[in-house]
């Protein structure tokens, strides 16, 4: 009897097992560094939102696998000669989740809703070149005032301020992505929960678990619908690193993309042909205070900035998980030629020298030595690179203290004023232009930790922004950065490099300096574990 | 005794609202704010969202405005977390991290006190050693290193366990937590067990027992053991509070959904009212076990009475 029930039910699991292996869905379990803070596009601000953002959502235009622009929602566009209208056709057959089609009056709202004040939506600031959204955002016009109309339902217009040549560039941005009017009117705050959300893009939301997971499942309404090779994704954030790369070894997460830089040796050997490491669009420098004697000196800036070995950061701080950077702009923007310190060609030793003879003509010593302090943000890897920096400050009659406060006390001191000398900063940029950083160095911009100000370099960012023509941009914005890396605006130290974790299955994955994989160009090979 | 117990929840107001009070002053003095980013938010954005959440309203007004929703059983927004509120978080979370606790603290009891007793019973031979051992490395040896020692034994190598994650509350996902929350608190109330049955055992009337003839299950267990068991009682009431409202560490190791990682996290991300909602559930959490502590002592010990 216990016999034959034993038989049965291994009979049972075995057609089953049967069953679900032809039945089988694929199912993508995508690591995340982090939770997203809500689904909502407009509000989205980090990127492991957006890596959700992008499968849930489609903008006018889209990313390819490679990480450029192609189109989205939007099959075409034009621009007006002086570059300040663009004219975007909206996608035959584009549609939303629920089946009705997307229109061109959906962009108005949506671009509305984002500058709307009431929204209050963290990148609003991103779409300040469309013509009076900055005087929306700030309540001193409507809504209905910015520069944005449907032409008829698949032709939306919009007006720029000036001519802005990395415009579609932006609107690869969350901040530029299309919600669903009566959806939210239907359901007031309620409608980003899973049960009420519709959206465009190739994948719609059927879970939520905050700290747990967001499932994805395919949009049958996608116009491309039919050429998706994964069923499900599952987003499970995973905070710490270290488990996080367990878990990829345990083959419960397919993919992750951060990792300390004490892991990565470990990674680099065991797990070879899944690690993929390249440079990615950020930089790490050091802010130095420009309004604080004596570090309002460009000279003794310049002397800071000569004696540090860049090199052995990336390769021994940061094991090989950065890259020495010796300009403001991280390289990998085509077309772009970045401004580097004019000491990059010249061995470590002989910086070393003019930076100590600097110093003495400046009146420091071995027994009259500067003392400075640096800022950081609790981490393992900045105080490892602030004792490492320290070091090399000793040569040239530096001493250095060190203060460590927590992320959010750090920026607010850095931003708001409060007294310092050296601060650790890290940028990585919106989207794939210069401005985004070089923005940073000019007067008055929220993020000018440094405090720097020179009018040279103002009026040429200023002359970039009216310029037409691409590549004399670039030029201008080069010259920019020329002045600032002069200067000594920044202490540039590394560049970034992105770090993915992808298992042999996965398809489709393509690197890329924006560091974005849409699932929608990946695949999963099932006869690979 | 209900009317002591009555007594002490009217008394439990006024001490929650002190907490409260200074809690929320305290944590303004604390630079920044929820929307102080790494990349500088645009003055206008910033105004815009400080609007919303009524943060431009003067200090008193805010602290006020969160009384007069606390009294209606509202936490507010989530700051950060815009799609939820303070009571959806905690209703999502905190039976998981109940969960996780509860069985955690009930096996570290059951274990504990066996192992007490049988160190107690068998004191300076080789099970009493054995139990001090395991004592001192559970409550020397942290959960941070327990718990990838797990991972990787348990979840790698063997691939017994899955490493991480919550999979709605599935056995084989909770059994590596719960091990890991349970160590080191079998740790101590092994210890405490040992040493006050130690005490109880050499007692009077415990002799008076053995005189009497009865049989040794019954004098251990129901006369020794009643006795030895206030001061671990006493030392349940504070573990239950801390173990219920989850363990950072063992939720962001293992992936779990619970509340415990709010408390570190909310405080460095600012985000107010999660911060609050944390403090309120943990004092009240800290009020009702030492109740309940209180009222157990009159049961187990007949001395004690309330009235």
């Amino acid at each position: 009897m216990l016999k034959r029930f034993f038989g049965k039910t291994f009979f049972i699991l075995c057609g089953l097992a049967f069953a679900t292996s032809v039945q089988a869905e694929t199912v993508f379990n995508r690591g995340n560094s982090g939770e997203p803070a809500t689904l909502d596009p407009h509000k989205h601000s980090t990127v492991q939102e957006s890596h959700i953002s992008r499968d849930m959502w489609e903008g006018l235009v889209q990313y390819n696998a490679e990480g450029n622009v192609i189109p989205g929602s939007a099959e075409s566009w034009t621009m007006s000669p002086d570059g300040k209208v663009y004219t975007f056709k909206i996608r035959t057959g584009a549609k939303w989740s629920n089946g009705e089609p997307l229109t061109a009056e959906d962009f108005v709202y949506s671009f509305r809703r984002m500058l709307d004040p009431k929204t209050a939506a963290q990148y609003a600031s991103i779409l300040y070149p469309v013509k009076n959204a900055e005087e929306v955002n700030a309540g001193k016009m409507k809504p209905e005032e910015l520069a944005v109309r449907a032409l008829d339902a698949q032709t939306f217009e919009v007006t720029l301020r000036g001519p802005i040549p990395y415009f579609t560039e932006m609107l690869t941005h969350t901040a530029a992505f299309p919600v669903n009017r009566a959806n939210l009117e239907k359901f007031g705050d309620d409608w980003v929960k899973p049960e009420n959300i519709v959206s465009n893009g190739p994948y719609v939301v059927s879970e939520f678990v905050p700290k747990d997971r967001v499932v994805l499942v395919k949009n049958k309404n996608y116009y491309d619908a039919g050429k998706l090779k994964i069923d499900t994704v599952k987003y499970i954030p995973i905070e710490d690193r270290a488990t996080a790369l367990k878990r990829f070894e345990a083959r419960e997460i397919d993919s992750y993309d951060q990792f300390h830089h004490e892991q990565m040796e470990y990674i680099r050997t065991n797990l070879k042909g899944e690690f993929f490491t390249g440079p990615y669009l950020g930089t790490y420098y050091y802010a130095v205070n420009a309004t604080k004697a004596p570090f309002n000196n460009p000279t003794l800036r310049r002397a800071l900035a000569l004696a540090i070995d860049r090199e052995y950061l990336a390769e021994k701080i940061f094991t090989g998980s950065m890259i020495a950077g010796y300009s403001i702009v991280p390289p990998g923007i085509k077309g772009y030629t970045a401004a580097e310190y004019d000491f990059k060609d010249r061995l470590q030793l002989d910086r070393e020298d003019e930076a100590r003879k600097i110093m003495e003509e400046l009146g420091y010593n071995k027994d009259k030595r500067l003392t400075l302090e640096i800022r950081y943000n609790t981490a393992e890897e900045h105080k490892a690179c602030a004792v490492a920096v320290a070091d090399m400050w000793k040569n040239i009659y530096v001493d250095t203290k060190y203060i460590n406060t927590d992320g959010k006390s750090h920026y607010e001191h850095l931003r708001n004023g409060g007294d310092y000398d050296v601060g650790r900063v890290g940028w990585i940029g919106d989207f794939k232009d210069p401005q985004t950083f070089l923005a940073t160095a000019q007067t008055g911009d929220s993020n000018n930790h440094s405090r720097y100000s020179n009018p040279k370099f103002d009026e040429l960012m200023l002359k970039a922004e009216q310029e037409m023509n691409a590549q004399k941009r670039f030029d201008d914005l080069s010259k920019a950065e020329k002045i600032a890396m002069d200067d000594a605006a920044y202490i540039v130290l590394v560049h970034y490099s992105y770090h993915n974790l992808v298992a042999k299955k996965v398809k489709g994955f393509e690197q890329n300096i924006m560091d974005v994989h849409p699932t929608k160009w990946m695949s999963i090979d099932s006869s690979r574990s | 005794m209900l009317r002591y117990a009555l007594q002490r929840l009217l008394i439990a107001i006024p001490t929650l609202l002190v907490i409260i009070t200074i809690a929320f002053f305290l944590m303004r003095l604390a630079p920044g704010g929820p929307f102080n980013l790494e990349q500088g938010l645009h003055p206008t954005v910033l105004a815009n969202l400080n609007k919303l959440y009524k943060l431009d309203q003067p200090l008193y007004i805010q602290y006020f405005d969160y009384l007069k929703g606390l009294a209606s059983g509202n936490l507010g927004p989530s700051y950060v977390l815009p799609d939820f509120t303070v009571n959806e978080l905690f209703a999502r979370g905190l039976p998981v991290s109940i969960i996780i606790g509860g069985s955690a603290l009930a096996l570290a009891l059951v274990l504990g006190v066996i192992f007490g007793v049988i160190a107690a019973l068998r004191q300076n031979e080789k099970a009493d050693y054995a139990v001090v051992a395991f004592a001192a490395a559970g409550s020397t040896i942290p959960t941070f290193v327990v718990a990838p020692i797990l991972q990787l034994t348990l979840g790698i190598w063997l691939g017994l366990l899955p490493v991480g994650g919550w999979n709605n509350g599935a056995l084989h996902n909770i059994i590596m937590p719960v091990l890991v929350l349970t160590f080191p608190q079998i740790a101590v109330i092994a210890r405490l067990t040992r040493a006050s049955m130690i005490e109880a055992l050499r007692s009077h009337h415990i002799r008076t027992a053995r005189a009497l003839g009865l049989p040794s299950h019954v004098i251990v267990i129901k006369h020794a053991l009643r006795s030895a068991i206030l001061p671990i009682v006493s030392y349940l009431g504070p573990a239950a509070a801390a173990l219920l409202t989850g363990s950072m560490v063992v939720e962001s190791i293992f992936g779990i959904p619970g509340i415990g990682r709010y408390f570190v996290e909310s405080a460095l991300n600012r985000d107010y009212t999660v911060v609050m909602g944390t403090v309120v559930v943990v004092a009240c959490m800290v009020i009702i076990f030492n109740l309940i502590v209180d009222l157990a002592y009159s049961v187990l010990d007949p001395r004690v009475r309330y009235s």
